[in-house]
């Protein structure tokens, strides 16, 4: 089904060639025993074989655990770890002839968002999705997967095309936000995205969203408004980053780790709160150390919702996705009845000659116009 | 996306019989000052104000029949900073009177039945939860089923952070609903005044038929702190002000406040609504 040949999960471990985030540590001194058992073994100093056997019997299970309770702190780390794999190792594996399409026709091609025709488990798809670049030059070039409106103009306007074609459209979310700089501001990012909200609402035709690692805020949103939407398992969304929301509310970056705490930004938390659809399980030890097995997953997952949302009527599934958006965040009820607040200030508005300064003068700008007939 | 810009002005609230003007020193008496609908005489610096006064100054006297005004947030998150947003909240209710950051309903502006919603910068600073969403929602499906012209006044530091990714939602789903009441033929006019930023700037704030702000209204995405980090540098002046979006292309008109009920006013005949 897949072109990613699944690995050995504890040959991954063992092959894993990145850097060991700081909460990684135990694992890192397991690695290193089994590869000096391993080097010793090649020097045929005996028979190290159980020993070795034994160690990354241990490797896993510690893996294992140290992964299925991530805090949300380090959940963020691992989203962010430099060997994630990215939308370009996904058009690798589970994407087949991709055809990209560059430019928004207006103002240039911003390659922190790439797009293109693809195909994605035998269907015909249209592919957008947020670049971070490999190595450091292709970092730059493509600010780190930070878009600027000309990158969201160019989603948008292949969006367009693939509803022209009935072809779905699949959007790989990973960036930590649009760019803030002063040229992103002049040209508009906030028309930009906001665009791109209300055309993603009635856009007719399929549209899966995947959060591949960093879900950031608006710049995110701004390519993920969806029928479905799924998380991989170990990547965050979230509406500021810990550290923006430590800066402001807890009046120290030092706090992020309680500030990802209280954003709920984990994909576990955003399951249940109803804001996505599907968590997207990860290998052993997290995507970075097994692309070839996430990219099973996410192929899966694609597949699966393609082949469903294929099925339905478009008209009804726009439908769908504007009641899904309507009742999203329905966290709010009715004091009617309940306790009072409390209301310092008369609020009123004035009418009758009681009227207020202000009521005052509008009348009287009123009188110096001409009126307007009431319909 | 969030709120990331002084919280408060001085001249916000006139406390006394005598209010100060922050940009131009002058001190005028508050009754002049609400007589020109808080602009100050002397130098036409626009001051903020809460969601009742601009009600007021934008609506035919006593025309105005507020609706959804009862909606709460649950606080979906159990969200904790140095406070409780529980308790955040609770305090922003009692020092303004309010429920939540906005104030909806229907109006009359010189005759012309209208939708309006203002969002109040006086609420932790007009910021967007799933109050401020339905409510900016239920406004625009109101008036696309009534055939209604909606205006909205935007003020706000962006998206609510204590309601997590819940309040980054409510941009989608604001945004849908003008999408909504596009595809019905409905007017929308977007009134935007100081702070219209982040979240709200990207959302419904960004996609009235015709989009006019208040002069030197703030308006832009990334917070200006966060832009100068990133780039290095020095702001230029007038960054990221309603004159400054003008000359981009991304506001249609700068209206004086005095002005505000003639121009909407204006607008809603030549659409015919
Ligand atoms: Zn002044």
């Amino acid at each position: 089904m897949t072109r990613a040949a699944a690995t050995n999960p504890v040959d991954a471990l063992v092959g894993f060639t990145g850097a060991y985030l700081e909460f990684e540590k135990p694992l890192q001194r397991i690695h290193q025993d089994i590869q000096q058992l391993e080097r010793e073994q090649g020097e045929s100093r005996g028979d190290l074989s159980a020993e070795i056997r034994s160690q990354r019997t241990r490797l896993r299970t510690r893996t294992k655990r140290l992964y299925s309770n991530l805090t949300p702190w380090e959940t963020v780390l691992v989203a962010r770890h430099p060997k994630r794999p990215l939308i370009t190792d996904y058009i690798q594996t589970v994407v087949q002839d991709f055809c990209e399409l560059h430019g928004d026709r207006t103002f240039g091609d911003d390659p922190a968002i790439m797009t293109g025709f693809g195909r994605i488990a035998g269907h015909r798809v249209m592919l957008v999705g947020h670049n971070k670049g490999k190595d450091t030059k292709e970092r730059i070039a493509c600010n780190f997967g930070c878009a600027h409106p000309e990158g969201y103009r160019k989603a948008m306007m292949r969006m367009k095309l693939a509803a022209k074609y009935n072809l779905p459209v699949v959007c790989l979310v990973d960036t930590q936000g649009a760019y803030p700089g002063i040229g992103s501001e002049e040209r508009g990012i906030s028309q930009a995205i906001a665009v791109n909200l209300m055309e993603m609402s009635r856009l007719q035709t399929p549209i899966v969203c995947a959060v591949i690692g960093e879900g950031g805020s608006g710049g995110a949103l701004g390519i993920g408004v969806a029928d479905r939407v799924a998380m991989f398992e170990h990547s965050f969304y979230s509406v500021i980053s810990p550290e923006g929301c430590a800066a402001i509310l807890f009046k120290t970056g030092e706090q992020r780790k309680r500030a990802a705490e209280s954003l709920k930004l984990t994909s576990k938390e955003l399951k249940k709160l109803g804001i996505i659809d599907t968590v997207i399980p990860e290998p052993l030890g997290g995507a970075h150390r097994n692309p070839a097995e996430a990219s099973a997953n996410l192929e899966q997952f694609l597949a699966e919702s393609l082949r469903d949302l294929k099925r339905r009527k478009v008209p009804t599934l726009v439908k769908r996705r504007y009641e899904r958006l309507r009742n999203a965040g329905s966290y709010f009820e009715t004091c009617q009845g309940k306790k009072k607040i409390r209301v310092t200030r008369a609020t009123s508005p004035s009418s009758g000659t009681n009227r207020s300064a202000t009521a005052n003068r509008v009348a009287r700008l009123d009188r110096t116009a001409t009126p307007a007939p009431r319909p | 996306m969030a709120v990331d810009r002084p919280t408060e002005k001085k001249s916000d609230v006139p406390a006394g019989l005598w209010t100060r003007c922050d940009p131009c020193g002058a001190t005028v008496y508050s009754k002049d000052l609400a007589e020109n609908l808080h602009v100050c005489p002397e130098c036409g610096f626009h001051q903020r104000v809460d969601a009742r006064t601009r009600t007021e100054q934008l609506v035919d006297p006593g025309s105005f029949e507020e609706y959804w005004a009862d909606l709460v947030s649950t606080d979906p998150l159990k969200f904790k900073d140095r406070i409780t947003y529980k308790d955040r909240l609770k305090k922003a209710q009692q020092a303004t009177g309010e429920r939540d950051a906005i104030v909806a309903g229907k109006a009359y502006i010189r005759g012309r039945p209208v939708v309006l919603a203002v969002m109040n910068p006086a609420f932790i600073m007009a910021s967007m939860g799933s109050v401020v969403g339905e409510k900016i929602t239920s406004a625009i499906e109101l008036a696309a089923d009534e055939n209604l012209p909606v205006v909205i006044v935007t003020a706000s530091g962006g998206a609510r952070m204590q309601e997590g990714m819940v309040s980054l939602v409510q941009m989608a789903k604001t945004s849908a609903a003008v999408a909504k009441l596009d595809d019905a033929g409905g007017l929308y006019i977007v009134v935007a005044t100081d702070p219209t930023t982040a979240g709200v700037a990207a959302s419904f704030a960004s996609l009235g038929d015709v989009i006019i702000a208040e002069p030197a209204a703030m308006m832009g995405f990334a917070g200006p702190r966060v832009i100068a980090n990133t780039i290095k540098s020095e702001l230029p002046e007038g960054f990221q002000t309603a004159e400054f979006m003008l000359e981009h292309g991304f506001v249609d008109r700068i209206v004086a406040r005095l002005d505000l009920r003639k121009e909407i006013a204006r607008i809603i005949d030549y659409c015919g609504k």
